[in-house]
């Protein structure tokens, strides 16, 4: 089956998403003075990069299974605002997520004051477990959502022949849910371990000192303190051969989950409705919305006070911010949906865009401006070259949600299609569009949210007319104005979350 | 036809005409809520001309640009960076008449002006914490339970004045006073923000901050519970500097602005628009609130020389002490 148009398509975003990866890598390598290589501190730092970020990204999906899972098997009123809102510590800004933790977890929090009760020592936030913690408040939701999607895609079908059959708990896992968590985990993994090796913020503010430095953090020293380009671009593209590795690696772990298709009916889970295993999940979720939320609600919730003090530029920079995500969106999602249809007969296609996570943000916007440098004011380009770093850096994501779901499609369906002679346009419209309307409203919805919140290149590009919500935020934050910046912070989460919302709701009713 | 052309042409000439003025400044300096704005309409006020910023990491964005940098001032240069700055062979002499400062340390820097300056301090609650300690030493010897928040030498500006602060009262012993604060750091930021943010939201008794802090809390929001612990040994001095880019192409528009710097319209602006302390300002014109604050006898700052010479062994000594 060829689907011309798309796999062409897809096979260039792909080799446009390499050269966007290496291209500015290469320019920082270029305009080094002198090769100086690596030093033995970091090394430390490498050790101490995979190291976390192999914690958190396990420790991330053996969380989000089982709330995955009991948010598969339930039905309850509010389960819609759950999982939407389980969506916002990713999109969280840095320093307001380290605030919601330290609130909760810190000296001061009701961690503390519960152990100092029974007068245990209060555990520290600080060091590898902190930047662990952190890392998988951020990123357990990420896992909850993906593997989520893997669990509505069981067609009911499989589950309701699962019933005839008198399967229970144990066999539902073996035959049915198994093979959709080896077709579904790898990738997510993938993706949590890489976005950790590319941590810097979290890992300094909670790892307590310079114990826990990263890759990252060596490659901002190199280029601020040091300006040492070389050893920038030999970390940032250690980093970038590491995440090939891990690509390469978990792809190949990955194994389709073959149910055949359904008719995308939503039926009732016979098999898990005994009252303990209604306990069990009721608790998991509870426990889940506790560890996710408390600290977004202790750290927003002043800021509802201040939102109408706001002042105008800081509106005009959401309007600014949302108009950056709208755009991402599209384009990721136009660019995903290729990719998807190439990586069907070319899996690298599927590796080029994972890397995008792995690269460095400080290299790539960095080699970015030195290229945009000969031909102009790079400085013109600030929202441009904003909006291009979110769609690679959201293409991952993107793919995640795609990617699974166009195997599906293509095993389920491909033999019809290509029966009918149904190929390019014709072939998204009656074919591709319906069938994966849920992940591209989901991906459309994540990357929205995503370049929503993203405070990366535009901080080496602005001026102060084009600021973003996220710079806002920081501002406010370095004058002394945490009331207002909590405010700001409450506004981009609302504005991101309504976008996701937006997004899938509309991917629902399509 | 020729209509057109010479339309075109006079559009170009009263382009170049009106071309802004390009500062480049640090984020904070010209955000809604730094110095900046007000500084921009006061110059502008004056010279019939247009200023525009352009933020981020000034000493890493001018080395990327090199010769090419559209920069035509430069403000908000830390002295700690100054002779990396002159490094770059891209400042001219800043060409100031430069008297009568009120800064505690003399300043004989040909190529950079300073505009504000400020101590490095420890900042405290005075409703969290009865009585800070007196001295640097005292600060070492306290009780490993006083929390502290610190921003790490490697990415901030503030960081690196207190690892040269510890390595101007420790010298040799530089690492053993890290390694004696290791116990009390709860964490080391990024940035200023992170930690002044942890320090508000009671996570911490103490935060490396500015003697000028407290001025915020008491002009701002009338709150004088928040104090700086001023040490026997001396506090080293944060100044931040001004220059023009050599290469310019309206080297009097940068001369004027570089003029404007010392003058009492601009350094009027400072106290409460970057809550430090002008560099020339006559202190009967400071704001009240101003009064209230703790200031140590004794300042501390390397020559600019020095802090280059010396930066890399401060920061090996933190990364030693904090790390053991």
């Amino acid at each position: 089956m060829s689907r011309g148009p798309g796999t062409r398509l897809g096979t260039a975003a792909a080799l446009a998403v390499l050269v966007v990866l290496l291209g500015p890598l290469l320019a920082v390598a270029w305009r080094a003075e002198g090769w100086a290589g690596l030093r033995a501190s970091d090394w430390g730092a490498l050790r101490f990069t995979l190291w976390q970020a192999a914690c958190s990204s396990a420790l991330s999906v053996l969380l989000a299974i089982p709330v995955a899972r009991a948010l598969a098997r339930r039905r309850f009123a509010g389960r819609d605002a759950v999982v939407l809102l389980l969506g916002a510590p990713f999109i969280l800004p840095v320093i307001v997520a380290v605030l919601g933790l330290v609130a909760v977890f810190g000296r001061t929090g009701p961690i503390a004051w519960i152990a100092g009760l029974a007068g245990l020592d209060p555990p520290s936030i600080y060091g590898a477990q902190g930047v662990i913690l952190a890392h998988v408040f951020f990123n357990m939701p990420l896992a909850t959502r993906l593997i989520l999607q893997g669990w509505q895609a069981i067609p009911g079908e499989r589950l309701r022949l699962a019933a005839a059959l008198g399967f229970g708990p144990g066999d539902t896992f073996r035959l049915l849910e198994w093979p959709m968590l080896r077709a579904t985990v790898p990738g997510v993994a993938l993706v949590i371990f890489l976005i950790c090796t590319t941590s810097f913020a979290v890992a300094l503010a909670l790892g307590g000192g310079p114990r826990a430095t990263t890759v990252e953090l060596a490659i901002y020293q190199a280029f601020r303190f040091d300006f040492d380009l070389g050893r920038a671009a030999a970390l940032g593209g250690v980093q970038l051969a590491l995440g090939g590795l891990a690509a390469f690696a978990a792809l190949r772990l990955t194994l389709p989950s073959g149910f055949g298709a359904g008719q995308d009916r939503v039926v009732p889970r016979w098999d898990s409705s005994g009252p303990l295993l209604r306990g069990q999940d009721g608790g998991v979720i509870a426990l889940a919305c506790a560890f996710l939320l408390l600290p977004m609600v202790l750290v927003l919730a002043e800021g509802a006070l201040h939102l109408t003090n706001l002042p105008a530029a800081v509106w005009t920079a959401a309007a600014r911010s949302l108009a950056i995500a709208l755009g991402a969106a599209l384009l990721t999602v136009g660019l995903a949906l290729a990719m998807a249809v190439a990586a069907l007969r070319a899996p690298w296609v599927e590796a080029a865009g994972t890397l995008a996570v792995a690269a460095s943000p400080l290299v790539l916007g960095t080699g970015l401006y030195l290229l945009l440098l000969p031909l102009a004011n790079p400085i013109a380009f600030a929202l441009p070259v904003t909006l291009l770093v979110n769609v690679v850096l959201a293409l991952p994501f993107a793919l995640r949600a795609l990617i699974p779901a166009m195997r599906e499609l293509d095993a389920d369906y491909g033999r019809l299609s290509a029966s009918l002679g149904l190929t390019g346009w014709v072939w998204l419209r009656r074919v591709g569009l319906p069938r994966l309307r849920r992940p591209a409203g989901f991906a459309a919805g994540l990357t929205a949210a995503l370049a929503a919140g993203d405070l990366g290149v535009i901080t080496l590009f602005a001026t102060p007319e084009q600021a973003t919500l996220p710079l806002m935020l920081y501002q406010l934050m370095g004058s002394y104005r945490m009331e207002e910046a909590k405010a700001a912070a409450l506004l981009l989460v609302i504005l991101s979350l309504g976008l996701f919302w937006l997004f899938e709701r509309g991917s629902r009713d399509a | 036809m020729r209509l057109t052309i010479a339309t075109g042409l006079t559009l170009i000439a009263s382009a170049a005409a009106a071309e802004p003025l390009t500062v480049y400044a640090p984020d904070y300096f010209a955000s809604e809520w730094g110095p900046g704005p007000a500084i921009k309409a006061a110059f502008e006020a004056e010279c019939d001309c247009e200023i525009e910023y352009v933020t981020g990491d000034l000493l890493p964005r001018l080395r990327l640009e090199g010769e090419r940098t559209t920069a035509d001032v430069v403000i908000g240069l830390n002295a700690d960076d100054a002779e990396r700055a002159r490094q770059t062979g891209l400042f001219a002499p800043h060409g100031v008449e430069i008297e009568g400062l009120t800064m505690p340390i003399e300043w004989t820097d040909e190529t950079f002006v300073p505009f504000n300056w400020s101590h490095t301090a420890f900042v405290y609650d005075t409703t969290r914490l009865a009585e800070a300690p007196e001295s640097f030493q005292a600060l070492l010897d306290a009780p490993d339970d006083l929390a502290l928040v610190v921003q790490d030498p490697r990415t901030s500006v503030s960081g690196l004045a207190l690892a040269l602060w510890i390595q101007k009262v420790f010298g040799d012993e530089a690492e053993n006073a890290w390694a004696a604060l290791a116990p009390k750091i709860v964490t080391v930021t990024r940035g200023w923000s992170e930690s002044y943010g942890m320090f508000t939201e009671g996570e911490a008794d103490m935060v490396l901050s500015y003697t000028t802090s407290p001025a915020y809390h008491i002009i701002a929001e009338g709150d004088d519970t928040k104090k700086a612990a001023i040490f026997e040994e001396g506090h080293y001095v944060l100044v931040e500097t001004a220059g023009q880019i050599a290469g310019s192409d309206q080297p009097e528009l940068a001369q004027a602005f570089l003029d404007f710097i010392l003058t009492e319209d601009f350094q009027s602006i400072i106290p409460e628009g970057n809550w430090s302390l002008p560099a020339k300002l006559d202190p009967a014109k400071m704001p009240e609130g101003f009064a209230q604050l703790d200031m140590p006898a004794t300042a501390l700052i390397y020559g600019s020389g020095d802090a280059e010479t010396l930066r890399d062994k401060a920061v090996a000594a933190f990364e030693a002490g904090l790390g053991r």
